[in-house]
């Protein structure tokens, strides 16, 4: 799928060499399990003696084999599908439109034939390892019109345990991507992978088996009603006969057969046990800690150090390792410590300190920026409101499902034309963007998500007929009142910083054409017509606190710059000997402030303090749900760590008197 | 070797120890004028109709279907005969399980009583106290399970009550945070966000998060690291002892075969090493890197309690049914691991019987230990002995050791800490950041808390810092003139 040259060394070093490995013990794993599944599946109570010998001759025999070997290969396409589909930052849907849009994304629709197939190629091995009455699609029967002469019968119990298969493939497919089954997270505590394993393992079990469960309930529902159109097919394409004198499974009769039901139970267990396996497996060695060099002896291998290796933006899993490794060693290896704090040798440059700062800080004040930013929609779209001339409407039917309906309902012309980031703009107009997500994730990306960006937009925004219809004194009025104090000059509403943006509000009502205010009406009564389908509603509006999750995605990375930051600084009190820390941690911990404050602000919204329902029953991840608590409890723990271990030294560090203030509170254990 | 015999005697009754200055302690009589607050009041529970109840574990959905069975359905023969065979071989299985595991078959109130690191926690007025790690502030934890907070420098004392909080076995504040504060509950293990800033007297139950697990309760012993940024906690029930990541309420079981539970966890202070002691004569020393663990088994029975010193290097532990507290030394070597520990554990101190001659007649002093606790300089060492509740004068009493960690481990004998007549210490705790030396509080069973207060100047901090550090509130058991004479403290140690 990719080519060699444009792959990064690390994803061709390590994480395919770790790929291969995880599933190459899924498959040596599948002949355990496999005997599991031909004794689970052929056990019968009152003859133990009989099923173990019967057990044996089987899994000696040559279709065993082939089963085993068609099994083994796909094994080896889950692990294929599992390293080309994983993510270290999960994609968090804020609509159902958007949920329902990454599962009609070609990718995911790849991703869901393909394990489609393999559930009908796992479906057909247990078919034929259960034996009996399973295992071929075609049998002889009388013919019904009474002759003697016999024709080739649909098996429909061969037919159903094989659509099972397809049904449960497809379901674990649509479910992955539902519960973020791609997204692979880091966990705290590092132990080795065995010990990890098999922690895992009795929840892989339990969630199989649970989930088969399910998926067989579901499977045996819609079998009951549509299972005629596959048999009638399957009789068709094949030249079969449906066998009259025996009773049709897609009846109530024929459903209620018990041991029907726990065969397809068996067999979707063993489906998904594999396929979890293989999973965990990937999981378990991909998240393993790399060592980076700190610095290299030979210049060839430079491009593998920690400092080079923390600046590079693609792939984010090397980005992820590395921060990993930096929060590791700056926590538990003095000796690697000592190399951060080392000077370069000709000259005299802490490179490698300067390099890891750099790299962790803008990290923390990217972070801090999309929080301002999105705090900054959030606030203005609540000022707007109450004004009842704002711009950008795009949280408002975020925050509550009324207030947006009722928004939606109210005519407002002057503003409807001017909501780009609207979701519902959008979709009118319908025309899809490539990243199929991108408009209803939280668009920081679209113009009106930064005041910064705002005026970059506003020139050529001038150029449309309803330009000043927007441009109205309140929302010139209203700059960003947040902290950061280059936006705030710049926005404040002075004329000179933002010429492009000041037209003179007296010559603008002349401006909006017939044609325009016509498409403008247009577009409202579509839109109230559409507002008003519960339907339309239910798949727009906006998934409470989904936004927030999505905000704080990539989150873990965050939390590990501020762990390796803070205990390296913690660890420069005693260790660094030329004292390069000591010029950085001015903008440390004013970094650390200012991204304090924009946390603490971010936690007032509605829905951003509240916590996500724990999911124990299912394989996905739910780490996502709860970064933002867990970058909240480290940031304030990565504070204190540097305000114990230099207490009132700190004073003597330059700092504005906000933050001075701010620490002081730190200093005297009141946050 | 340093025993009993070596301590100066007990003081007679009516004579509480004040503090150690000029490396000697001081004593005094108390007065009750001196009581400001007793915590008696919180002794009994509220008078509770709860008694006249029956407890109904079942929903309303089970009961009706077992009712329904019952009165509906007759039960065929076979059908009874086997069931009643199954639940006799059930509880033979779970009989046999309990043999091999005592303590399996006591209810949970008592299995906290019997693990806990209070002396007779199911009647002591103070069930669990902790000091916060920085500040000085602490939060006490009574019978009638709630939880107050007492600070200094604040007016207010919140009282932290939750439904779910019931028979607080352990209490511990977060390490590099102000607010978060972890309690061990009988079903689950409870973390309150107590605003040091906040007025509220009564923080609402939503400030408090709750984490559970199934089969893990009751929970009796919890320890976060020293870095602040995981718990962890063990029961006696499971033997899997869980490492928390609090933000995120998700936890990893550390599962080990063998041991039965784990009942008694200690982080060492450099976040190196936790020890986890199981129920049955075992405990384990984890490392806290890759989560591997050391089993040591003891030879009479299991491990009651154990502290680290204040590096990380060395531990000092207590088996139940001996006298004598061991030590393990952990060298720490880069990438070895654990493996370069030691192969035995060493006596350091015999505390067998000793009997000392007082104006009011013989005590005996000595006996098994209740629990240890090491100051944070790594001087003083406090032993808390169980003593024998029947016998007069065998009473529970703490003994105090001089420690010296570097360059080799020495123990020296220092004093008895005595309350005043009739009472009973309990628990002890020493204050994790006293700038004068060390400060131990201990809890009596007269529901009183006193600080006493030991001077002295660490060898391994720089002396200078002592006029320039911060006033303390100074308790109030100690005379003002003792905090002049420090200088002499300085030449004798």
């Amino acid at each position: 799928m990719f080519s060699t040259e444009q792959t990064c060394w690390f994803v061709r070093k390590v994480i395919c060499w770790r790929a291969a490995a995880s599933t190459a013990w899924a498959v040596l794993l599948l002949g355990p399990i496999t005997a599991a599944l031909v004794i689970l599946g052929r056990f019968s109570l009152f003859h133990p003696i009989q099923t173990i010998s019967e057990c044996l001759s089987l899994l000696t025999s040559a279709s065993a084999v082939f089963s085993l070997i068609l099994l083994c290969g796909v094994i080896l396409m889950i692990g294929f599908l599992n390293l080309e589909y994983y993510t270290v930052i999960p994609t968090i849907a804020c609509s159902k439109i958007a949920l329902l849009g990454q599962l009609l994304h070609p990718r995911q629709l790849v991703n869901s034939a393909v394990h489609c197939v393999m559930g009908i190629v796992v479906a057909w091995c247990c078919a034929i390892t259960i034996g009996g009455r399973y295992e071929t699609l075609g049998y002889t029967c009388p013919q019904s019109d009474g002759d003697s002469s016999s024709q080739m019968c649909l098996n429909e119990y061969h037919l159903i345990l094989l659509l099972a298969g397809a049904f449960v493939g497809l379901s674990y497919s649509l479910l992955g991507v539902i519960h973020n089954m791609n997204y692979i997270s880091f966990h705290t505590v590092q132990q080795y992978k065995y010990l990890r394993f098999k922690g895992a393992l009795p929840l892989v079990v339990k969630c199989s088996a649970t989930q088969a469960l399910y998926s067989i309930r579901n499977f045996i529902v819609v079998y009951f009603f549509l299972g005629y159109i596959p048999k009638a097919w399957f009789c068709k394409t094949l030249n079969l006969y449906l066998n009259s004198s025996v009773h049709p499974l897609d009846s109530i009769a024929g459903l209620l057969d018990l041991s029907l039901v726990y065969h397809l139970w068996i067999s979707a267990s063993f489906l998904l046990f594999t396929w979890h396996i293989t999973l965990v497996l990937f999981r378990i060695f991909v998240t393993e800690l790399y060592s980076f060099p700190v610095q290299s002896s030979f210049t060839e291998d430079a491009h593998q150090c920690l400092a080079k290796v923390l600046n590079e933006k693609q792939p984010m899993i090397l980005k992820f390792l590395a921060l990993q490794d930096l929060a590791l060693l700056s926590q538990h290896s003095p000796s690697r410590r000592c190399q951060v704090f080392s000077l370069s040798q000709p000259g005299g440059h802490p490179h490698n300190w300067n390099a890891i700062s750099k790299e962790c800080l803008s990290m923390l004040t990217d972070l801090t920026q999309r929080l301002v930013a999105y705090h900054d929609t959030v606030a203005t779209n609540g000022r707007a409101k109450s004004l009842s001339t704002g711009s950008e409407r795009k949280t408002s039917s975020e925050t509550s499902v009324t207030s947006g309906t009722e928004d939606l309902m109210s005519p407002r012309p002057t503003l409807l034309m001017k909501t780009p980031a609207s979701v519902f703009a959008r979709s009118v107009v319908g025309t899809p963007r490539t990243p199929l997500t991108a408009p209803f994730t939280p668009d920081l990306d679209s113009p009106f998500a930064s005041p910064a960006l705002r005026r970059l937009t506003a020139p050529v925004e001038q150029c449309s007929p309803w330009f000043g219809t927007v441009q109205s004194p309140h929302v010139m009025r209203r700059g960003p009142k947040l902290w950061s104090t280059s936006t705030d000059s710049q926005v404040n509403g002075s004329p000179q910083s933002s010429p492009a943006s000041v037209p003179s509000p007296k010559q603008e009502p002349s401006k909006p054409s017939l044609l325009a205010q016509f498409l403008q009406n247009r577009k409202e009564q579509v839109k109230n017509f559409l507002a008003k389908r519960v339907l339309i509603m239910y798949l727009f509006n906006k998934l409470p606190e989904a936004s927030s999750q999505a905000l704080f995605a990539d989150s873990q990375a965050h939390i590990w710059a501020l762990e390796g930051l803070s205990y390296l600084v913690q660890a420069s009190f005693s260790e660094d000997q030329f004292g390069v820390v000591q010029t950085a941690l001015p903008s440390i911990l004013s970094c650390m402030l200012v991204l304090q404050e924009a946390v603490d602000r971010h936690f007032k919204l509605p829905h951003a303090s509240s916590k996500p329902v724990r999911s124990t029953g299912s394989m996905g991840d739910s780490t996502h749900k709860t970064l933002r608590f867990a970058l909240r409890a480290t940031l304030k723990t990565a504070i204190y760590r540097i305000t114990t271990t230099f207490g009132d030294h700190l004073n003597a560090i330059q700092m504005s008197a906000e933050h001075r203030k701010r620490l002081q509170q730190f200093l005297e254990y009141k946050e | 070797m340093c025993s009993l015999a070596l301590f100066p005697p007990p003081l007679p009754s009516g004579q509480t120890t004040l503090c150690e200055s000029n490396n000697e302690l001081l004593s005094g009589t108390t007065t009750e004028d001196q009581l400001k607050q007793s915590l008696k009041l919180h002794s009994r529970t509220e008078s509770s109709s709860k008694a006249a109840f029956l407890d109904h574990s079942e929903t309303l959905w089970m009961r009706s279907c077992l009712y329904i069975l019952s009165c509906a359905l007759v039960v065929p023969k076979w059908l009874s005969m086997s069931s009643g065979c199954i639940l006799a071989l059930l509880q033979k299985v779970s009989s046999f399980h309990g043999s091999l595991f005592p303590h399996l078959t006591l209810s949970s109130e008592d299995m906290i009583a019997e693990f806990s690191q209070v002396l007779n926690w199911s009647d002591c007025v103070v069930r669990a106290f902790a000091w916060h790690p920085h500040t000085d502030k602490f939060a006490v934890a009574l019978l009638d399970d709630s939880i107050k907070i007492y600070n200094p420098k604040s007016a207010t004392t919140p009282t932290l009550k939750h439904r779910l909080q019931r028979s607080v076995a352990a209490v511990q504040w977060k390490p590099l945070c102000a607010s978060a504060l972890a309690v061990a509950c009988q079903n689950c293990l409870l973390v309150w966000h107590v605003d040091p800033c906040s007025l509220s007297t009564r923080p609402s139950s939503g400030c408090a998060q709750v984490l559970s697990h199934p089969g893990h309760s009751p929970v009796t012993s919890i320890a976060w690291s020293p870095s602040g940024s995981l718990l962890v906690s063990a029961s006696p029930m499971d033997t899997a002892m869980m490492v928390w990541d609090v933000a995120s309420e998700s936890c990893v079981p550390l599962q080990r075969v063998g041991g039965g539970g784990v009942s008694f966890l200690s982080w060492s202070p450099d976040g190196s090493h936790v020890l986890a002691s199981t129920p049955s004569a075992l405990f384990r020393v984890w490392e806290t890197r890759m989560w591997t663990c050391e089993r040591w088994p003891c030879v009479k029975g299991r491990c009651q309690s154990g502290c680290w010193s204040p590096d990380g290097s060395r531990l000092l532990f207590t088996v139940q049914g001996e006298m004598v507290i061991y030590a393990l030394t952990f060298t720490d070597t880069p990438g070895v691991g654990l493996c370069g520990g030691p192969q035995a554990a060493a006596v350091v101190a015999d505390l067998s019987e000793t009997t000392f001659n007082t104006p009011d007649g013989d005590i005996i002093v000595g006996g098994e230990i209740q629990s240890l606790a090491w100051d944070s300089t790594g001087e003083r060492l406090a032993v808390l002995l169980k003593g024998d509740p029947h016998a007069a004068d065998r009473p529970a009493i703490i003994a105090v050791f001089k420690t010296r960690t570097s360059p080799i481990f020495e123990l020296l004998p220092c004093g008895f800490v005595q309350g005043e007549r009739g009472a009973e210490p309990r628990l002890m705790q020493f204050h994790p950041s006293f700038q004068h030396g060390a400060l131990l509080t201990v809890c009596w069973s007269s529901g009183r808390i006193t600080h006493v207060p030991f001077y002295f100047l660490s060898a391994g901090v720089p002396h200078c810092g002592l006029s320039g550090s911060p006033s303390l509130p100074r308790p109030q058991t100690v005379p003002a003139d003792f905090a002049n004479q420090s200088l002499f403290t300085e030449l004798m140690s």
